[in-house]
């Protein structure tokens, strides 16, 4: 085994967005069952350090490709192009704007302990979601558009931190045993 | 992680929350975001008649850093002119707070927000 190659050669899958998550499962569990620490009590220190660095390098592996943002990431990175999310601040403003009263509704619905409220917005949330992902998958796919692919992506890293807040005031509601 | 003491002064006791009317003549709004951390942020400017910044407000979603972030530069534009203020650079916001390495992004965001904000300011102004 090759600890160099990406992570689609790794689990022999095309290089694409539009990915078969069965198949990525199947090949995770075959893999990880050869490299599995039980396998090597018996072997000497190096080959059992080789199967460790294996068996990490196959779930970081299965964990980039199974969310799709962090395969989007990936599929830039692979394709040379970066990201700038760290130095990328301007975004059009309507998308700004938006996100600010996403949030908006968002914190006034779990300071108000509004159940329905945080569900009506999962529940849009999701929507634009699955609909940004699906323009996303067009754009590294088809048309390999890497620019409008990043721009898409950064765009899509604000929306699941938002979905992570909404989550968790749900899950933080439910704790409480409101419902 | 653990935060500064100014961070968390700034994030307890946030100065300058809040906003003033986007349409007023005298106000410049910045509307910034970083995709690394999902943050928003929103700083608004007013601007007196010899170009001194009066009063500035902010509004972010994001981590203690980035709020402190906002809150500090809302306290280091009161007294500047708007060239003054473009001067501000997220070294010093980072310096003045202490921010770790993966936090830096956040001083990045108050600087670009400062300028956004300046440039809708100079847009309703133009000389």
């Amino acid at each position: 085994m090759d600890l160099t190659t990406d992570f689609f050669t790794l689990f022999q899958l095309p290089r694409l967005f539009r990915l078969d998550l069965s198949a990525l499962e199947a090949r995770y569990l075959e893999i990880q069952g050869e490299v599995h620490p039980d396998r090597f009590v018996q072997a000497d220190e190096r080959a059992r350090r080789q199967a460790a660095q294996w068996a990490a390098r196959v779930n970081e592996g299965c964990l980039t490709l199974k969310k799709p943002l962090e395969r989007a990431k990936y599929l830039l990175f692979l394709a040379g192009h970066d990201l700038e999310a760290e130095r990328n601040t301007v975004m059009e403003p309507a998308f700004l704007i938006e996100q600010m009263e996403w949030r908006e509704a968002a914190e006034e619905a779990r300071n108000g302990r509004d159940h329905h409220a945080l569900e009506r917005l999962h529940h849009r949330l999701h929507q634009d979601l699955a609909g940004r992902y699906r323009a996303l998958a067009a754009l590294l796919d088809d048309q390999r558009d890497w620019p409008a692919a990043a721009h898409e992506t950064r765009r899509l890293m604000f929306l699941e931190k938002l979905r992570l807040e909404i989550d968790d005031a749900l899950a933080a509601l439910e704790d409480e045993g409101i419902y | 992680m653990s935060y500064s003491v100014k961070v968390i002064d700034h994030y307890e006791n946030p100065r300058n929350v809040g906003g003033f009317d986007q349409d007023e003549e005298s106000v410049g709004t910045g509307m910034v975001g970083a995709p690394a951390c999902g943050d928003v942020m929103k700083l608004q400017i007013k601007v007196g008649a010899n170009g001194v910044i009066e009063d500035a407000r902010f509004k972010t979603y994001g981590c203690g850093s980035a709020i402190a972030s906002s809150s500090l530069v809302t306290e280091w534009v009161k007294g500047k002119t708007v060239e003054e203020a473009l001067e501000i650079k997220n070294t010093q916001i980072a310096e003045e707070l202490a921010l770790p390495p993966v936090k830096i992004h956040c001083s990045i965001l108050a600087e670009d927000a400062i300028k956004a904000a300046v440039s809708d300011y100079r847009q309703k102004h133009p000389k």
